[in-house]
This record gives structure tokens, sequence and C-alpha cells, in this order.
């Protein structure tokens, strides 16, 4: 498997003579932030015992008819806009007639050919600069509910809680390159429905999954290659490894002469390879056919234009504002517009403080935390009020930078105030000049060949009275000052 | 358009319903004498209507997102041929 | 006072409202009669010790502001009835109870009525003569050996043997009107979107309407009124003013126009249709209607277009009888050798038929030219209709081309069986209200019917030109009670 990156970051396979760019779309499928599912009124919290959120509607019984969800449809439409998405105000619900366990009513409602939302833009923020990737279309469809398969050796359990919640198809164009901009790509929509509240983006739960559908063809040329589908990846690291080794399999069928299959494929996650779905049924023909128990949806521009009013601020105007008004630069602004979260705390946290030290310390140490501990910034052990606080005993100068690490540690305990902390461990730093002056005076008087050597020219043994004066002061003497009195006393 | 035998049974694997070679010649005689009838239609010249989309003259009536339905799993497991206390249970897929 | 079980449902509601009779007698008297009735086949499930039971509480603390006050009914077994089984004709639901109530049934409860039992029909609605039953054959009250006409086949035998006092049923391509007429009963198949399918096992969800059967047209607008509403539960339902058709029900139909369309005076139709359908437009003129000659162009591609949308739209619709949630399982070695096997032990052929020919003119390949093309079709007939609807108020046709055959007659020719719907399936088609009521009899002294078709919502002016009618026609049953030993 060889890869080659030339300078543009191009992520390329190479053969003998042949150079291939993989063409990448992705099919994502999010689950609905809604209480109630898109054609029934049964809850659709995650984690509930198995069956105890299914209605009859939910499991096909005889003479049960489906009733749109008002909110689902708001939250598909707020969803078009941010992907700055044409809105079509007439769609129609199809059936997608195929069988399956957890599929009761033999079909599965969706829409074909006339889609709640068009096509639109999705920007992605790349380490060589913006890339526009294209929306095909966004539509919304009836989830399944889930077979478990392993818990029998003869039989499969079937759990309808899932059935019949409501899902949005997003299909972007063939326009991702590469592992890396899938990454971002995925973020980028996860941050966009997370900013609208319309999708929780919680993959670990299944709210976020994709079809991944890859072909390749010669770096030079313009003819798509025969692509196949891996379907249902739950998340971006298998994206990345599932696109990587199909991409290769087909470049290598190719080198040999062979023909691609049009198929439809897994991602098997233990051997980290595709393999091709062997159901020979034609499970593709659908049949798809206007959903007679449910009538065009229509809505009026009154009603689209509400929705539009109640759009939030997004993360590309987000961080234009960031750059703008607080002079971030765009790496910065990036990084604390991607999540709406940590655009709130940074928001918070800067209200009554330093802005950059507000901006590294968050991406710095409160991520690290964050990272290591598997938590998102809404359940940050420090809250913004707090982290706040901590910033300005720094810029004020009652205590250093490091011994403000060291406070961060033991703030996370409850959310700990810090001025408490310092007033009960004693870590005020010394900022008193002539309290300094007295420290250093004796640090002088007790290293005079260190005096000498650094007099005539020995720069380094600057650092050496520098640590010198911190061990004597335990620590919390200012280091600003004392670097500058130092300065002068040992001119 | 006649209907053989290769298509009776392509249909009934679509549909799940299992066609023996008997029943399949049954279906064909039947099936083909029914399409005989409907063939009619191509008589009829329509590249300019448009199909009918809905009979109901009314346009789609939204819900609220309230949840209403509560947990019925005794009721919804009841009337299963095969089911355990939390699950309905199926044959295995073979894929 | 009439015999208990040759009362019109309006008499037995007056007698009841007037305390002349208790619902326990009424009850009692179609049961004993019911019982005696075995022989016609027309119940799949009898609910007689729980309705007399109900009866006998009705009858403690009587509310007789109810429009159906303690009247025991027999409905079709195409309507889900909470804790009693529902079959819809079929072994795959052989033992299905359903835990909850069709919104039909339930505005009859609503308003007094007892279930007396659930009726035979063809399986899954699909059949014009009750002989694709899971259950048997259903006997027409008429003669031995003769269909009662389908798919409502066992309500239009009870109804006509007077073992229910009055009935629902649904109708798809005819299913209400054709055994009305095969039986000399009266059948309404009200405007699409009329009355609710909430809870009615779906056959062709964009044709089915549940309706009334009854003796007379009075019964009949009394029943519509309390079967009629609104059900936020079906999209598909309609929310518009709905009349009260038996109080506004009036003979008074002097100045309205009705069409006599050419196109359904078709080759070798029997010479009695003829002479039945011209005796009715004479009895219009003598009510002071006005007679006016239209066309309906495009009705002889009705039914082809029929026998492509219905089966499309229920080979998806009996996508979900798969052995897996409720009924009928057949053991299998895997998952889809259990579905094939499930489905084609549990369906009958018809229904099997019907579910490859859906299956086929939606594949891939064929969608454009069958199920495209036939929606188009149906653009076409709803137009003519339209248009026609500018110069009268109202269409006169036969209902059905020929009166009731022998059981066995016609079941081994499906298109030969598909031809009986052949004027009552524009009506579907179209989504238009459509009433027949018993107009005479053939040559063999069996009866045939005449159908009104109306506009949209119109349900009560066709009441009332049925009601006009039938004054003039007087048409008396036949019923000799030969079943009963």
């Amino acid at each position: 498997m060889d890869k080659v990156n030339n300078e543009n970051k191009e992520f390329l396979i190479s053969r003998k003579k042949n150079i291939y760019e993989v063409i990448i779309g992705l099919e994502v499928h999010a689950q609905v932030t809604s209480n109630s599912k898109l054609f029934s009124s049964s809850s659709t919290k995650f984690g509930a015992e198995p069956n105890t959120q299914v209605s009859l509607v939910d499991a096909a019984f005889p003479g049960m008819l489906p009733v749109i969800n008002e909110f689902c449809v708001k939250q598909a439409i707020k969803t078009g806009i941010g992907l700055k998405a044409q809105i079509n105000k007439r769609s129609v619900f199809d059936r997608k007639n195929y069988f399956y366990a957890d599929l009761p009513q033999g079909y599965q409602i969706s829409q074909f050919k006339h889609p709640i939302v068009g096509e639109g833009t999705v920007v992605l923020d790349m380490p060589n600069g913006q890339k526009e990737v294209g929306i095909e279309r966004l539509h919304l469809e009836q989830d399944a509910g889930k077979s478990i398969h392993d818990v029998d050796p003869q039989n499969t359990m079937v759990d309808l809680n899932r059935s019949g919640v409501a899902l949005m198809e997003i299909v972007s164009k063939p326009d991702l390159r590469s592992p890396d901009e899938v990454n971002v790509y995925i973020k980028k929509l996860r941050s966009i429905m997370r900013y609208l509240g319309t999708c929780d983006g919680n993959m670990q739960e299944g709210s976020l999954r994709a079809d991944v559908n890859v072909s390749v063809r010669k770096k030079g040329t313009d003819k798509l290659g025969t692509r196949c589908e891996i379907k249902n990846v739950n998340s971006i690291k298998f994206m990345q490894m599932a696109i990587n080794y199909e991409a290769n399999r087909q470049v290598d069928l190719i080198e040999e002469g062979k023909s691609i299959a049009q198929e439809t494929r897994l991602f098997d996650t233990k051997k980290n390879e595709t393999r091709s779905m062997r159901s020979k049924e034609d499970a593709h023909d659908y049949r798809y056919f206007p959903d007679p128990d449910l009538l065009p949806l229509e809505v009026t521009d009154n009603f689209v234009e509400l929705i539009k009013s109640e759009i939030p601020e997004l993360p590309d105007e987000k961080k234009k504002r960031f750059i703008e008004k607080y002079k971030l630069s765009p790496y910065e602004a990036t990084i604390l517009v991607s999540d709406i979260e940590t655009s709130k705390y940074f928001e918070e946290v800067i209200k009554n403080s330093d802005i950059k030290l507000a901006t590294n310390w968050i991406t710095g140490e409160l991520f690290a935390v964050l990272n290591n501990k598997n938590l998102e910034i809404a359940d940050s052990p420090i809250s913004a009020k707090n982290l706040s606080k901590l910033i300005n005993l720094i810029k004020d100068g009652t205590i250093s930078g490091k011994i403000a690490k060291t406070i961060f540690e033991l703030m996370m305990d409850g959310d700990k105030d810090p001025q408490t902390i310092v007033d009960e461990k004693g870590l005020k730093q010394q900022s008193d000049p002539k309290a300094l002056e007295d420290l250093i005076d004796k640090v002088i008087a007790d290293n005079p060949d260190n005096v000498k050597e650094y007099k005539s020219g020995k720069e380094k043994l600057f650092g050496f009275f520098v640590g010198q004066v911190m061990k004597v002061s335990g620590g919390k003497a200012n280091p600003q000052l004392v670097n500058e009195i130092l300065k002068k006393k040992l001119k | 358009m006649t209907i053989d035998l290769k298509t009776i049974k392509h249909i009934s694997k679509l549909s799940r319903i299992s066609v023996d070679d008997a029943k399949a010649k049954k279906l064909e005689g039947n099936l083909n004498s029914i399409f005989e009838f409907i063939e009619k239609l191509n008589q009829l010249k329509t590249e300019n209507i448009e199909p009918l989309t809905s009979i109901a003259e009314t346009t789609l009536k939204l819900r609220s997102d309230e949840v209403k339905s509560k947990n019925i799993r005794e009721e919804i497991l009841k009337n299963s041929p095969e089911k355990n206390q939390d699950f309905f249970v199926v044959p295995k897929v073979v894929e | 006072m009439n015999d208990i079980v040759s009362q019109k449902l309006t008499e037995l509601v007056q007698n009841v409202k007037e305390r002349k009779i208790s619902s326990e007698e009424i009850t009692k008297a179609f049961i004993d009669r019911s019982n005696k009735s075995k022989t016609l086949n027309s119940y799949i499930t009898e609910n007689f010790s729980a309705a007399l039971q109900k009866a006998k509480k009705f009858d403690e603390k009587p509310n007789l502001d109810l429009k159906l006050p303690g009247i025991p009914i027999a409905v079709k077994d195409l309507f889900c009835t909470n804790g009693v089984r529902t079959t819809a004709g079929s072994k795959i639901l052989n033992n299905f109870t359903p835990t909850y109530e069709s919104t039909v049934t339930q505005n009859m409860w609503n308003d007094g009525a007892i279930l007396l039992g659930k009726l035979n029909c063809d399986e899954f609605a699909m059949g014009s003569s009750n002989e694709t039953s899971f259950f048997g054959n259903v006997q027409n009250p008429i003669d031995k050996d003769l269909v009662p006409g389908g798919s409502s086949g066992g309500s239009a035998s009870a109804l006509a043997a007077n073992i229910t006092p009055i009935t629902i049923g649904t109708d798809t391509g005819g299913s209400i009107r054709q055994p009305a007429s095969f039986t000399g009963t009266v059948g309404l198949k009200p405007t699409y979107g009329s009355c609710s399918r909430y809870g009615i096992v779906a056959f062709a969800s964009s044709l089915d309407q549940a309706g009334p059967m009854s003796k007379n047209v009075k019964d009949c607008a009394l029943l519509q009124e309390v079967i009629s509403t609104y059900d936020s539960k079906d999209s598909t339902s309609i929310d518009f003013k709905r009349n009260n058709y038996s109080s506004e029900l009036t003979k008074n139909i002097k100045g309205k126009k009705i069409g006599i369309p050419k196109e359904y005076r078709v080759d070798g139709m029997p010479k009695e249709i003829e002479t039945l359908w011209s005796k009715g437009t004479q009895y219009l003129k003598n009510c002071g209607a006005e007679i006016v000659d239209i066309s309906l162009p495009h009705t002889n591609y009705a039914l082809p277009a029929y026998y492509i949308v219905a089966p499309a739209e229920a080979s998806s619709n009996l996508a979900r009888y798969d052995g897996v949630k409720y009924g009928f399982r057949s053991n299998g070695e895997n998952l889809i050798d259990m579905y094939e096997k499930t489905r084609s032990e549990g369906f009958g052929d018809e229904v099997q038929r019907r579910i490859m020919i859906g299956t086929y003119v939606l594949s891939s390949g064929y969608y454009d030219a069958y199920y495209l093309k036939a929606q188009k079709v149906r653009k076409l007939i709803k137009n003519d209709f339209d248009e026609v609807y500018k110069k009268v108020d109202a269409i006169l046709t036969p209902s059905t081309p020929s009166s009731a055959f022998k059981i066995g007659e016609n079941s081994n020719d499906p298109v030969s069986m598909y031809l009986n719907d052949i004027f009552t399936v524009p009506v579907n088609l179209a989504g238009l209200p459509a009433i027949s009521i018993p107009a005479g009899v053939d040559d063999k002294g069996n009866p045939l019917g005449l159908q009104i078709i109306g506009k949209h919502f119109d349900e009560q002016n066709i009441l009332n030109i049925a009601y006009a009618m039938e004054e003039k026609i007087n048409f008396k049953n036949k019923i000799t009670d030969w079943w009963i030993k």
C-alpha cells in the first residue's frame, strides 16, 4: 500500500506506473433530535429497555397509519438552511420496499424523487485553505429497529425501539478526496447540526452514521470509476480505515486488469477490511412509489421564514466574528467555534477576563483534561466562571502562570473557586518589590563565585539565580519581577 | 408483454412468497391473461398528463411533537408467534 | 310491531327509544336467527354471549339519546375490534386478536351499538364473490349456491338474511356496491376521506373506504352519520362539514340534473339491465329530475388501471404479514425461508396473485410503463368526472353487469371475475361517493342494482336521489329462508 503526499497534501495511491486519486461521497444518516418519532408518537429516548418505546404504528399492526411529526419537518428544514441549501416547499414521501426482521412494515417511509431539501454547500477548513463540498440533497426517513444476532446461535432478537425514529439522510456530492477531508466534513456537519440543535451527533449512541461511497481513477482523468458503497460505518476512524482499504483494493484490481463490481460492502472492524455483502437477493429493487397513506408535504414561505428567524449564529459566521471582534487567528477561531458548547464556554469566560489567556487555557489545559477524561465541555469539571477567575488572578499578578497550573489541577475537584485555593494554600505570589529585593540580595550574597562568573560573561547562569530565588521563596516569587530586579542587581 | 417462468421466480423472491415449479406454471397462465387485459392501457397517449398523486383533496396535517404512546411491550409482543419476554424472535439471516 | 329481525334499523331505534322493545330482546332475536343460519356461513367469529351481556347492561341504564341505542350489529371482518378476533378472511390472521379498535366501529359503539360478530369476506378484501375466504364460501340468501358478491359477501348475506339489522363493509373497487346489488340491499361507498381508515386492515390505501350496508336508504343515511368523522390518526381523513344525513334526507329532487354516461352501455350487457336502467331514468323524471346524456370517455380504461394500482398498493400493504409480529408463522431454516413459507402458506391464491402483479408493476424497469401510467389514466378518469359535474349533479348507471352468479362459475378465470367491477371501479379511482339501491330482478328473479354516483362530499345529494327512487321502485326482496330447516 503506497501513498504519495505531494506538497498539496493530496491523498494519492501510486503503483508502478500509475497514480490514482480517490473519489469519495458520503450519505450521512443523522438522527433528528425530537421528543417523538417521525410518524408515531412514541418516545425517541436512547437506552430504553427493549421494545418499551414501540407503539402499534411502529410495530406495523393491521390498520395502523402514519401521521407526520411537525417538529421533525422543521428540524430538517433548519438543517437545510444550515447547509445553505434549497428548501423544497413541496416534497413527497415514498415507500422503499424490502424485507428485514427489524423493518416491521416491510417498507421504510423515505423520500425518493422529491426530497424536502435540495442542493447546498459545506465549507471545510483544511490546513491548506478552505474547500467547498457540495450537498446533493437532504431527506427525511424512518430509522429501522435493531437486530441482535449474537445472543442466540439459532435466532435473532428484534428490538423495535428505534423503528420509526426520524433520520435525516444528507447526501454529499462526490467532492471528497481523502480520509482527512472526510474527518473534517463529518465534524463540520456534526458541528452545524449541534449548533442548530437538530442532531446531537453522538456517534457512540448511533445518532450519526454514514454509508461511504468510494471509487478511484487515474489522476488527470475525468471519468468517474465504478463505486462501491460501504454501509453503516459508525465512527470517523472506521470511515478513514475503510476508505484506505477500499481504495487500495480497487486500485489493485484495476492494475491487474480486472473490473470493479458495483456492490455494497461492509467494513469489518476486526479485520480492518471491507467485504462484499453476499446477499445475492436483488436487494436493490426497492420498488419506490409515493406512500398512499400520506399526502405530499407542502410548507409555506412563512413556515420557512419563521424557521430561518430561529437559526442561531452558525460556525462559519461565528468564526468570522471571533476573528474580527476578538482578534483571534483563523486557527484559534476554528478550534473555538468547532463545537457550539466550546464557543459558548469561551464567550462566557472572556466576559470578564483576558482573551489571549482564555484562548490558551481553553485550547491548552482544559482540552487536555477533557480529552483525558473523555468529557464533553458541557460536563467540564471547571466552570467558565471559575476559569475566568483563575485567568484574572494571573492577569493581576496574584499568581504566576506556573502556580496557576497547580491551582487548575486542584480546581477540578468539585469546581473549586481558585481564590479559595489561593487563600487556603497560601499560593499568592510574592510581588512586593521590597521583599523580593531582600531575597535577591541574600541569594547574591550567598553565591559570590557565580556572581563573578556571570558578570564575566557566563550569561547562562542567570537561570541559576532565578532558580535559587524561586527556591528560597517557596516558588511564590513573581517571576517577572524577579527577572527585572535580578537583571538590575547583577549589572 | 409476456411473463416467463424466470420473471415469476424473480417476483416471488422479491415478494417473499415461495413458488415451486408447478405453482409457477399455473401462475404463468393466470398472470399472462391478467396482463393481456391490463395492456389495454397502452392504447392511451399519456405523455403530457400529470399522474394523480393523491385523491384526498387536502394537505398533509402535521402532528405536534408530544410523546403520547407509553410502554406497551406486553401488548406489542402478545400476538407474536415467537418471542421471549423482551424481544421478537426470528430465525437467523444467512448472509 | 313487525317481527324484530324484519324491522328496519330506524324502526328498531324508534322502538327502543319508545321503550317498546329492549336491547336484550333485539339481541336475542338476532342471535337466535343467526344460530339457525349457519348454512349461509356469513360469520367468521360470533360474539353472541358478550353481545347479550352488553345488551343486558344497556337495558339496566339505557341512554336513549344515542343514535344506535343498544342495537346489535355485525361487521365485516376487516375492521379491527378490540378483544375480538379479526382475520380479514385469511389464514395468516386466523389467530389475531387486536388490542385496539377501528375508528369507524368505535364511532358505532360510542353511539350505543353492540358488536354481534365478525362477518365473512374475501381474503384481504380481494374478490367479488366471497370465494377467496380462508373460512369458506358464503351463501346468498336469495337462492342456494349463489354467490353473495364480494368482498363484503358475508355482510351482504347476513343483512339480506336478516341476521343483522344493518352492517358496514369496505369498498375498494366495488366491494360494498356489488354485493348490495347481488343481494337486493343498499350499499354506500362514501367519498374517499369521509370515513377513517384507522384500524381497517388495509388493501389499497388510496381506494379503500368503509361504508354502510342496509335494508333501505333511511337506515343507510343514519349509519353514515354515525361512522363518518374526521380522524387525525388517518392522514388521508378529510375535515369537511358533514351533513346530518338522516335528518336532512328528502325525496325532493326537483330540478336535479342526472347524467347518463354512454360508455356504461357495454357490449353484451343483459337486456334486463338496460331495461332497469331506462326504468330508473323514467322514475327520476317522474320525481322532477332532468336527464342529461353525458360522456365519460376513459371509462373503459378504469378496470385495467385499477388492476395495476390496487395490487401495487396491496403488495406493499401486505408486506407486514411476515410471521414476525403477529399472525401465522411457518417454521423456516432461516429468515428468508421463514418469510417465504409463511406467506405462501398463509395467503390464498388470489392474494398471492395480486401481490405478484403489484410487485411486478412497481419493479425496476416496469414502474413507468405500468404504475405511473395507471396513475396518469386515473387522472384522466377523474378529469372526466370533474368535467361532467360542471353540467350534472349526479350520475345514474347500473351497479353490476349481471345478477349473482353460481358459486364456482367464475373462480377459475381471474379476468372474468374482475369484470364484475366494471361499473363500480371508476368511482373508487376518482374518490367519489356512490350508492347502489335494488332496482328490480332479472329473468331468474335475482336482484339487480342501480348506482347513483355523486360529487365529492355530496353524499346527501345521492342519498336523497336514492331515497326518491327507492319509493318509486318499491322493491321487495323475496327471502324464503330456504337455509333454515
